[in-house]
Parts: C-alpha cells; structure tokens; sequence
C-alpha cells in the first residue's frame, strides 16, 4: 500500500522555491537588540574618541601596562603555586584514611565556601595581629607586603578548587585502567604518571581553563589591599582625574584578556582530543 | 578568650549587633539579587536557543560580556557609571544638588547582570535536556507556544536546572562580599570596621569567614529541601 504509494510520485521532485523570509516578531526583536548592542559599542568608542586625552594616556597608560603585568604575574605564580599545593589535598580527598580526608574536605570546605575577598583580608589584616610571633620566626617581611600576602591567599585558593578538578578527573578514569596497569606489573607511581594522569588531563582541561579566568576576574580584589595590578591602577586613575574611561580602559583590556584565554584553550581543547574524533 | 567573646557579644563594647546587621544586608542583597539574576537569564538563554540569528548573537554578546568582566569592575563601573549618568539627567532636567545613588541598588543590579550570564548558561543546558517531544506533546493537545513553555517545558526546566542554579546561588553569596568596596554595610564592611578599630584583625575577618561557611551550609540545607520537593512531583523514570 505504502510502496504503490511512493511509486506513484514522478521519479524526480523539484522543490518548491523557499518563502522568503518573513519578519516576524522575534527577528525585529532579534534586530532590535544587536541594533542596540552595536549602538552601545558605538556609543564606547564615539566616547573613547571625544573623551581622547593625549596628556592622561601618555600619563596613565604605562601604569595599566605595568597593572597588567602584575595582574598576569599574580594570577600566573598563584595558579602555578596552588597546582603544587592541589596534589596532596587531591591525594588527602581520595585518601581511604580518614583522618587526611577530613582536614583534605575541611580544606576545601573552607576555601570554597568563603569569599575569596575575605580570605584575602584575613591573610594581609588578620596576620598583622601577629606580628609579634612572625617576627620572631622571621617571616613578617612576607606577611608585611601586600603582594605576598595575596599571592599565599590566592594560591591556597586555587589549590582547593584545583584539588576538586584533580580528584573529578582522576575519578572519571575508569577502574580497569589501573588494574590493566596492575596486571602488567607496574608500578602505582609510574601506573598514576604514565597511564591515569594523561586521561585524566583530558577531562581537567576545560575546568582548568574556567578556573584561570576565574582566577584572572577575582585577582582584581587585590586592588582593595593596596596591590596596584591593573584594577589598581584603574582605580588610582580614576581617583586622581574622576575620568570615567579609566574604568572603560580596564573592562576592555580585562575582556581582551578574558577572551585570549578562551580561545587559546578552545584550541589546546581541539589539539589534544585529535585521537578521540572519529 | 572571654575578650574576644566580649568583643563579639551583644552587650557593652560588643559588636554583635553591628555584625549582625551586616549580616542582614549580605542575605537580603543575595536574595533581592536572585529573582533579578533569574529571570534575566531565563530570557537570554531564550535567546540563545531561539532560530532567529540575531537574537541569539545578541544574547551571546551579553553572556561574553559580562562573564568576561571581573564582578568587582562591574560593580564600579555600574556604581560609578550610573552615579554620572543620573547626575547627568539631573542636570539636563534643571536639578542643581547631588544626587546620590544607592549602592544597595547598584549591587543589586552589578551581581545580577553577572548571575543572569552565567544562568543563561545553566538554563540553556537545561533547555537542551528537554526532548523535542514535549514542545510537540503541548501543541498537539492545543497549547499555545506561552502555555507549552509555562505548563510543560517551565516545571521539567527548574529541576533539571535545579544544581546548576543551587551553585551559582552559593557564587552569589560569595559575590555579595565584593559590595563593601562601595560602602554597603554587609558582613565584610561591618568586620572590616571592627577590626580596624579594635585592632583584632584576625579574630574578626576569621568571624566573617565562619559566617559565611554557615550561610553556605545552611543554603545547601534550604536547597537539599527543595531539590527532594522537586524530585518528588517528578516523573519516576
């Protein structure tokens, strides 16, 4: 019944022409708001332009350079610093004993649970109220900058979020892989190195990347305890000349920033699972 | 001991009450961002997800944007910007004084633009869970497209999106503390204040971080409750 059916239409059908495009009610809306997106973007530079200072770039521009710079040293060192410290709390987390599991979870609890803000006024302002003590072991000439302060607070951090990524990722590499290596007697160290590690890295890739933009977005705090990253900077412009565009400056140099990031790991992300497209 | 107790009381040279109203600033500032944060990202993921090329290049813009700024910058340049603009139209409609903006207000505002972009993220997930069978199920019982999104596609969007949304709420919390850089008097602010003048740094910003774990702890509480509601008027698969 139904093959008589389709033998019944001509050998070759020709497509009805498409309609055109009508304008319904959500592509106005469509047009309507990137017409005002590119208004506003308009609008930016049209301000950026008129508000065009010679004298306040040529005065301030150097130190947003020098801002980005600490910003990207910051951020660098502390995600570095904090995938040091992310290995024994990741090993603590998964750890069958219980007493390193708990201060591992107790760890983590505590630095994803708190603003990163107040973890960073607990190291520069808090340790200050033992100056006393840290003189005496020698270490109040760390604990008295500024940068140190936030570079330990960041680092420890990053190092809990960065244990949960690790310890995620380890767990999504499947039980056979280690008993596979097992069987094949080698060793756990080399089994952990050679064989779950790399798997593992695959999964970790994409947190990690969310975790340096974060890292990147949240390091701007540090301008709140005298470190002169590029939010520094922005803020000490705007406080000497009342100058909107400092602001504006810093939202596209952080966007540009942002947005380098993204892609360059869009790319490691497409480079490194070359094996796994079919 | 018994003078950090005192100084934490509520009692003569306690700043118990102090704290405690920053306290009360921080959960209703996160509260009166959310509803905010929601239902702007509900809308952008709608865009995101809509056939029309340009409503969805218009809300990817607005994602990239403000995911891509850091939540402090947001907040000055919202504080700050709105500051002048209303200033501005204040002086082109012939007002002479100051005009003051609020910073509860321009908080409120800051965390929810940043919240909605990363909601629209969660609610775009969400939308793509969702089989194309119960858009067509709706309409073929003679639902209109609002009646569909509302009656069937809305309740199976909130759970789905549910640990999503209960994450970004504990960010949110977080995110608050940024508002004492614009003098909001929230937990961080009011610490901040009796740290400096009582010069016990460490026992006060030690004080704000606990605080902040129990809200955390108790919203996973608050969100445990909901999510066990949820499942319960789900369907049992």
């Amino acid at each position: 019944m139904t093959e008589s059916f389709i033998n019944a239409r001509p050998a070759t059908v020709m497509r009805p022409p498409a309609p055109p495009k009508k304008w319904t009610r959500g592509r106005v809306v469509g047009h309507l708001l990137v017409g005002l997106w590119t208004a506003l973007l308009i609008g930016l530079l049209v301000y950026l332009y008129s508000a065009w200072n010679p004298e306040l770039i040529a005065k301030y521009g150097p130190t947003y350079l020098a801002g980005l710079k600490t910003t990207i040293g910051l951020v660098g060192s502390s995600i570095l610093l904090g995938a040091v410290i992310s290995i024994p709390v990741a090993l603590g987390r998964m750890s069958k004993n219980r007493i390193a599991s708990s201060i591992a979870y107790a760890y983590v609890y505590f630095f994803r649970g708190t603003p990163l803000i107040a973890q960073v006024f607990l190291f520069y302002y808090g340790l200050g109220s033992f100056k006393p003590q840290l003189e005496a072991v020698g270490l109040w000439t760390f604990f008295r900058e500024a940068w140190y302060c936030a570079l330990l607070a960041f680092a420890l951090n990053t190092a809990a979020y960065q244990a949960e990524i690790l310890r995620g990722a380890v767990r999504s590499v499947a039980l056979g892989q280690w008993e596979g290596a097992a069987s094949l007697g080698i060793s756990k160290f080399v089994t952990f190195w050679k064989v779950i590690l790399p798997q593992a890295l695959i999964v970790a890739l994409r947190p990690y990347g969310n975790e340096i933009i974060l890292m990147i977005k949240g390091s701007a705090i540090v301008a709140l305890i005298t470190v002169y990253d590029l939010m520094g900077y922005t803020r000490l412009a705007y406080s000497r000349t009342f100058d909107f565009q400092a602001y504006l400056w810093a939202a596209i140099i952080y966007l540009i920033l942002v947005e380098i990031i993204r892609h360059i790991w869009d790319w490691l992300e497409r480079r490194i699972t070359r094996h796994l497209i079919r | 001991m018994e003078g950090s107790i005192a100084l934490l009381g509520f009692g003569e040279g306690g700043w118990g009450p102090s704290i405690a109203s920053g306290v009360l600033v921080t959960v209703s500032l996160a509260l009166a961002t959310l509803p905010v944060g929601l239902a702007i990202g509900f809308f952008v993921a709608l865009g995101k997800q809509s056939p029309e090329r340009s409503v969805k290049l218009a809300a990817n813009m607005y994602t990239t944007i403000f995911r891509g700024l850091p939540e402090l910058l947001t907040l000055f340049v919202v504080y700050f910007g709105a500051q002048i603009g209303i200033q501005k139209l204040g002086q082109l409609l012939g007002y002479e004084g100051t005009l003051e903006i609020n910073s509860f207000i321009a908080g409120m505002f800051a965390l929810g633009v940043v919240f909605s972009s990363y909601a629209s993220e969660v609610f775009l997930s969400a939308f793509r869970a969702i089989p194309k069978g119960q858009y067509e199920g709706g309409y073929a019982i003679g639902l209109s497209s609002g009646q569909t999104m509302r009656k069937v596609i809305l309740p199976q969007l909130i759970r789905i999106a549910l640990p999503g949304l209960a994450n970004l709420w504990m960010i949110l919390l977080k995110d608050t503390a940024l508002v004492s850089a614009i003098g909001l008097a929230d937990i961080l602010r009011q610490t901040g204040v009796a740290a400096r003048v009582t010069k016990h740094a460490f026992l006060f910003f030690g004080v704000a971080c606990m605080i902040y774990l129990v809200l955390a702890i108790l919203s996973s509480f608050v969100i445990d409750a909901i999510e066990r509601s949820s499942a319960k008027s789900g369907v049992k698969r």
